[in-house]
């Protein structure tokens, strides 16, 4: 548990992989070709970048034919963010969404 | 499209969560009652869990989605279709297709979930799934191995 806690923290240690997972939360389901193409690193890089998203459980693949096509995994983040977030700020963080979501819905008034 | 053709297409969604619980365990976690109610939002699963049969989803205030057994192979993988049933306005949008796939890896499984939605929802509906579902599964995990959920709030209706 606490290992895969570790890739997690180590995958998201980076500025190129963070902005790997950017990409897919914009689009979700790309292939390595499409993720290239936005990206300034090499092939290379963003496939080694992609196995450790990937190993950490941050990246999903599924096979399309011989197409890999990777999805943003956010279920481990959860994992992390309630087990430790959550327990100590949980009240003041409903307050701060509730009071989010109060303003926002003003605004939609107008 | 129909159930079938969907999974011509790519998914919409794919999550993944590893458990350290019996394939077993997970898919009664998955298809019973007294366990989702646990971890799903309070949430009661009631269904037959063979091709063809009608599952639903309830909450305090009666079916909050529903939908048909697309296959259903225990405790490996299960599919079916869901349509949100607890908001009006969701009434008459096309359904989802949910597909849950239990792969033992020693002491573990993994448990992927994909999501495909074959007909445009509203904008909402999705971002909601997005928040919810990772919410879920890993409430879910947290209760197999934990025996405790993680604490979630029941989400807002969409605005």
């Amino acid at each position: 548990m606490s290992e895969a806690v570790n890739d997690v923290f180590r995958a998201l240690a980076d500025p190129s992989r963070r902005a790997l997972l950017d990409a897919l939360y914009k689009r979700n389901g790309q292939t390595l070709g499409e993720l290239c193409d936005g990206m300034a690193m090499t092939r290379q890089a963003v496939t080694k970048h992609l196995a450790l998203l990937e190993d950490a459980n941050l990246v999903a693949v599924v096979w399309r034919g011989r197409e890999k096509l990777h999805y943003l995994n956010p279920v481990p983040i959860h994992e992390i963010s309630e087990r430790w977030i959550s327990k100590y700020e949980r009240g003041r963080l409903s307050a701060l969404s509730a009071l989010k979501k109060a303003l926002e819905s003003d605004d939609d008034g107008e | 499209m129909t159930a079938n053709d969907e999974m011509m297409v790519p998914p919409d969604v794919v999550y993944v969560t590893y458990i350290r619980a019996t394939p077993q365990r997970v898919w009664d976690a998955l298809t019973k009652g007294e366990d989702t109610q646990r971890y799903f939002f309070g949430f009661r699963i009631e269904g037959e869990w063979r091709t063809g049969a009608r599952w639903a989803l309830y909450g305090d205030e009666g079916v909050h989605d529903d939908g048909e057994v697309l296959e259903c192979d225990p405790p490996r993988r299960l599919k079916i279709s869901w349509n949100v049933r607890a908001f009006e306005d969701a009434r008459g949008l096309p359904p989802a297709y949910i597909a849950y796939e239990i792969e033992p890896l020693g002491e573990t499984v993994r448990l992927t979930m994909t999501q495909h939605q074959p007909k445009p929802i509203p904008r909402k509906y999705h971002e909601g799934g997005k928040q919810g579902w990772p919410m879920i599964l890993s409430s879910l995990k947290s209760y197999l191995e934990t025996g405790a959920p993680l604490v979630i709030e029941t989400p807002a209706p969409p605005q």
